[in-house]
Formats: structure tokens, sequence, C-alpha cells
């Protein structure tokens, strides 16, 4: 069996995915993306190989994708996560046409072509507002961590409307709703509301349309899926489990194969008179 | 003689000034406003009394100002921290054409004319970045206080280039500079330069027009100073008290009122 390994070295945490020509996932991992991000790549793809029970000469090709992909040189080619992302949706939900991906700073919305390929696409990552760094901070301000975030906005019935934008001065906001008794769960589902108001307009300038994969950290809650679900009127497809946050990995791994493949494919010709 | 005194409530500090009918100042204080802003109006007034020995009764007039200016429940009334700012700046400053006022939640452009009247403003309060907030998460993350940052950005020679907008980010990108083995100084320069240039680019859209003067509780750091003055080519007027110029604004438009309490009721009867 031939592999590759596809590492995403995002802006919060670096994943790295270890995957067969069957294009099923031998081992993976991921940590926080830290600093030292060359050092977070090569952490993560060792324990993915360990997770594998591979060796380094094992792997044949390495990509990396994500805003650090050009940290280090373990890698053999660079992708950038939504080239990656939309590979990903090849094997996962083929029909996929709009992909939203809400990471901890910084938020994307593409659209696909027919053999999954960028169309278009919109980012925010000069504002916390629309990332996962507005509900953190949120959670922060009424002494909550970032691991509470789920279990506590699934509490909620009804979100509290959170008018400002700025993820600062939305401290000010979250302190009169306590004060006011309003149930920090309410908040933060306020702030899940707020937070993917700004990722269908986002979707809205790519003309969105369905079906939906929506990928990132922050889809891990439940709560952002229905919100979003709600908001768009439409179904979604969101990786199970864990997955949700490997989708860039994945399908740098998956680029991977598709590059060798085509590698060969020009030998083998050069190699024919 | 009597006197008058205006109270500026900011998000951050809250400032009293007590003028007397020469439009001098003869009391002053500042206090953080925390969380009971009621009391930090009531006691920073108190506070300005006590420093010019002054009794309350001699007060006619009092205006509050600022965000909480509806807080200074023994205020006569409350004029805009706008109004208050281009008042107090072209008394400090006569020839001020153009106010920079940096707070802890927002920064102002203010346009005036020669009589200190509003031609033009122009604010950012739906957005930290360029801020006091800005230079209080840099504070945060490189643990050093408020008060200290600009004298060790002024040890500073060759600043970091500040490439995030957003002060949540910028958080992390100073931390990450730091991580680089960028030194604190070189990296607080590049925080001070960058709010600059934010702050500047928000001047422009009011029009720029001789003598700049800075207000607020920015107003009081050096390394922003410098930094306002390079990016402007032209030094901005700044004195020891200009984080009191809206609170003096504010005893200004109070003045008005006792004077103008003194009038004749109706201009008939003076025939």
């Amino acid at each position: 069996m031939r592999y590759t390994a596809g590492i995403d070295i995002g802006s919060t945490y670096t994943k790295t995915v270890i995957l067969g020509e069957d294009n099923v996932i031998a081992g993976r991992h991921m940590r926080a993306t830290g600093f030292k991000l060359a050092e977070a790549a090569e952490q993560t793809l060792n324990a993915a190989l360990d997770e594998a029970g591979l060796a380094r000469d094992d792997i044949a090709y390495i990509v990396s994708t994500g805003f650090g992909r050009h940290q280090g040189s373990i890698s053999d080619v660079q992708v950038t996560d939504l080239t990656a992302a939309a590979r990903a949706a090849s094997i996962w939900f083929p029909n996929t046409k709009t992909i939203l991906d809400v990471g901890g700073q910084t938020m994307k919305a593409s659209r696909l072509t027919e053999d999954w390929k960028v169309k278009s696409f919109r980012l925010n990552d000069k504002c916390a507002a629309g990332t996962g760094a507005f509900l953190e901070k949120t959670a922060r301000y009424m002494g909550y961590g970032t691991k509470e975030i789920g279990p506590l906005v699934d509490t909620s019935k009804e979100p509290v409307a959170i008018s400002g934008v700025c993820a600062v001065f939305a401290e000010s906001e979250v302190i009169n709703h306590l004060s006011q008794g309003v149930p920090p769960a309410d908040i933060m589902h306020g702030a899940f509301v707020s937070l993917v108001g700004r990722s269908v307009q986002l979707m809205k300038r790519v003309r969105m349309e369905p079906e939906f994969m929506l990928i990132g950290g922050i889809l891990r809650f439940r709560r952002m899926i229905e919100v979003i679900r709600d908001q768009i009127g439409a179904d979604v497809n969101v990786p199970r489990g864990d997955l949700v946050q490997y989708a860039a990995a994945f399908g740098a791994a998956l680029l991977g194969h598709r590059r060798l493949a085509k590698l060969e494919r020009q030998d083998t010709a050069l190699a024919t008179p | 003689m009597a006197l008058a005194a205006g109270v500026d409530v900011g998000s951050t500090q809250t400032k009293a000034v007590v003028i007397d009918e020469d439009r001098t100042i003869v009391g002053r204080a500042l206090n953080d406003t925390g969380a009971n802003v009621m009391k930090a109006a009531e006691d920073t007034f108190q506070e300005a009394l006590r420093d010019g020995n002054l009794r309350e009764e001699e007060v006619e007039y009092v205006i509050g100002t600022g965000y909480g200016r509806y807080k200074v429940t023994f205020g006569n009334s409350q004029v805009t921290e706008i109004s208050c700012h281009a008042r107090g700046a072209v008394q400090m400053f006569p020839s001020t054409r153009t106010v920079v006022d940096m707070g802890g939640q927002d920064t102002k452009a203010i346009r005036v004319s020669e009589t200190g009247e509003i031609v033009d403003f122009c604010m950012n309060d739906k957005c930290a970045a360029g801020t006091g907030r800005f230079l209080g998460a840099a504070s945060a993350a490189l643990d050093i206080p408020l008060d200290e940052l600009g004298a060790t950005a002024r040890r500073g020679g060759r600043p970091v280039k500040i490439s995030t907008t957003c002060t949540v980010f910028a958080e992390s990108e100073v931390l990450s500079w730091l991580g680089k083995g960028k030194k604190i100084e070189d990296i607080l320069l590049g925080v001070h330069r960058s709010i600059a240039a934010r702050s500047v680019g928000l001047l422009r859209r009011v029009g720029i027009e001789d003598e700049v003067t800075f207000t607020g509780g920015v107003a009081r750091n050096v390394a922003m100073v410098d930094a306002l003055n390079d990016r402007l080519e032209h030094p901005v007027n700044v004195s020891e008290e200009s984080h009191y110029i809206g609170a003096l604004g504010a005893a200004l438009f109070a003045l008005d009122h006792i004077f103008e309490s003194r009038m004749p009721a109706s201009a008939g009867e003076s025939r």
C-alpha cells in the first residue's frame, strides 16, 4: 500500500492525516499550532505515523496546507486549504457545491465546480467577529473555558440578541446581559446566532447553492450546525466526529495521491519511445 | 465668584474639572470608572473640589459628558463628548482646527471652527482596532502596565510591522513576535505606529487642518504622541492636561449657562 500525508497548519490547530491509496485514513493527529509552526507540523506527522504504525520512509508524498503551509521544509508541495477542502468533498460528500469553514481565526466560504475545484471564495481573517475567537471571548467574559462552550450552549432554549460586532466590545454587552439575569447559555447561543449571521453573508457572496459541507473547528458544536441549518433553510453535510477538523488535511493527502499518479504517468510517457 | 464644573465619564476613566469665571482650571481629579459608574462620577467630582479647596455650594452648574454622562446624577445637564472635546481643545489651544481624541474604547476625529463649533466628525466605536483597547491588549499580552507602554516603546529602534487589524488577533500577533525573538520595545513601537496609522486614516475622513490637538487618555502616552507626529509630519498639540479636555469643555458649557442665567430674563425689559 502506498501512503501520503496531508498536513494542515491552521492558525489555531495543526492536523495531519496519513492516507492509503484506498482513501482510508491510516492515522491522524491534531495539536495546538502555537508559534513554532514547523515543530507543530513535524510533531503531528510523527504522531499520525505512530498511530498508523508506519515510518517516515513509508510516506511517498507529503502535501502541506493551511496558513502555515510554507513553514518548514518537510512537504513536497503546498496547496491552499480551500483547494484541499474542495478535494475532501469529492470523497466525503460528492454533491457538495458550497463549503463553509469556520476556524479559530478565519471564516471561509467557497463555491465548487462539478469536479471539486474552487470556483469562487470569500474569506474573513481581518476581524474576530466572524470566527471562533468571538465565541471564545464571549465564553471567557462569562468565566467559561473553550472546552465548556459546547455543553453550555446545548442547555440554551432561546438565544439573546447580541447586537455589537466587535469581539472586544462584546464584553460590555455580555456583562449587561448577565447583570439583567440572562442565563450564560442563552448569551452563548446569541453569540452563535451572530457568528452564523456573518457566515451566511459570506456564503451569499459566493452565491451559495446546496449541497453544503460544513467544516472547521467551530462545527464541532452541534448547536452551530442547527443554527446554520435554520438560517439557510437547507440541510447540511458535516463530517462525523473530529473529522470535521481534518477536511483540509484529508484533502491535501488526497491531492498527494493524485500528484503521485500524475508523476507516474509522466514517467511512463517518457519511458515509452 | 461662581464656579462651573464638567464631569467626563469615559468608558475607562472618569475626569472632573472645576473652573472659575476666568475659565481657569481651579480643581481637577481622575479615577478609573469601574463598575459603579454613578459612584465614580460623584467621587471624582468631590475629589476635584478637594483638589482646589473648593466648596460644593460655590459650584453653580455642572455638566456631564462622556458615555456615562447620564450617570452624573448631580449634574444639571449633559453635552456629548464630541462637543466638549472640541470646545475644550480650542480653549486650551486656540488655533485648533482638528481634534483627535483617543479614549479607552473609541477614537474620534473632529474638525472644529475658530469658535470651537463642530464642522465634521467621525468616530470608530464599532471596532476596537485603533483605539485604546488595542494598547490594553498589548499591555495584557506583554504583561506591562498601561502607563509604562509609551516609555517602553520609546526605547525601540526597529519597529515590527503589526499586520493584523483586529485587536483580538493583535494579541496573538504580539505574542508571535515575542516568540520570534523580537524585543518588547520594538513590538510596542510597532503597536503604537499601527494605532497612529489608523487614527490618521480617521482624521483624513474629516480632513486634516492645522493645528491638530490630541486629547483623551491616550494623549498621555509619549510614544503615541511621537507616532502621530511622525505620521502627520507635523507636531500635534498636547499638554499635561490633555486627558482633561473633555471635562474642561463640559465645564465651559456649564459656565455659559451661568452667564446666560445672569442675563435679563427678556430683552424687552432692558429697553
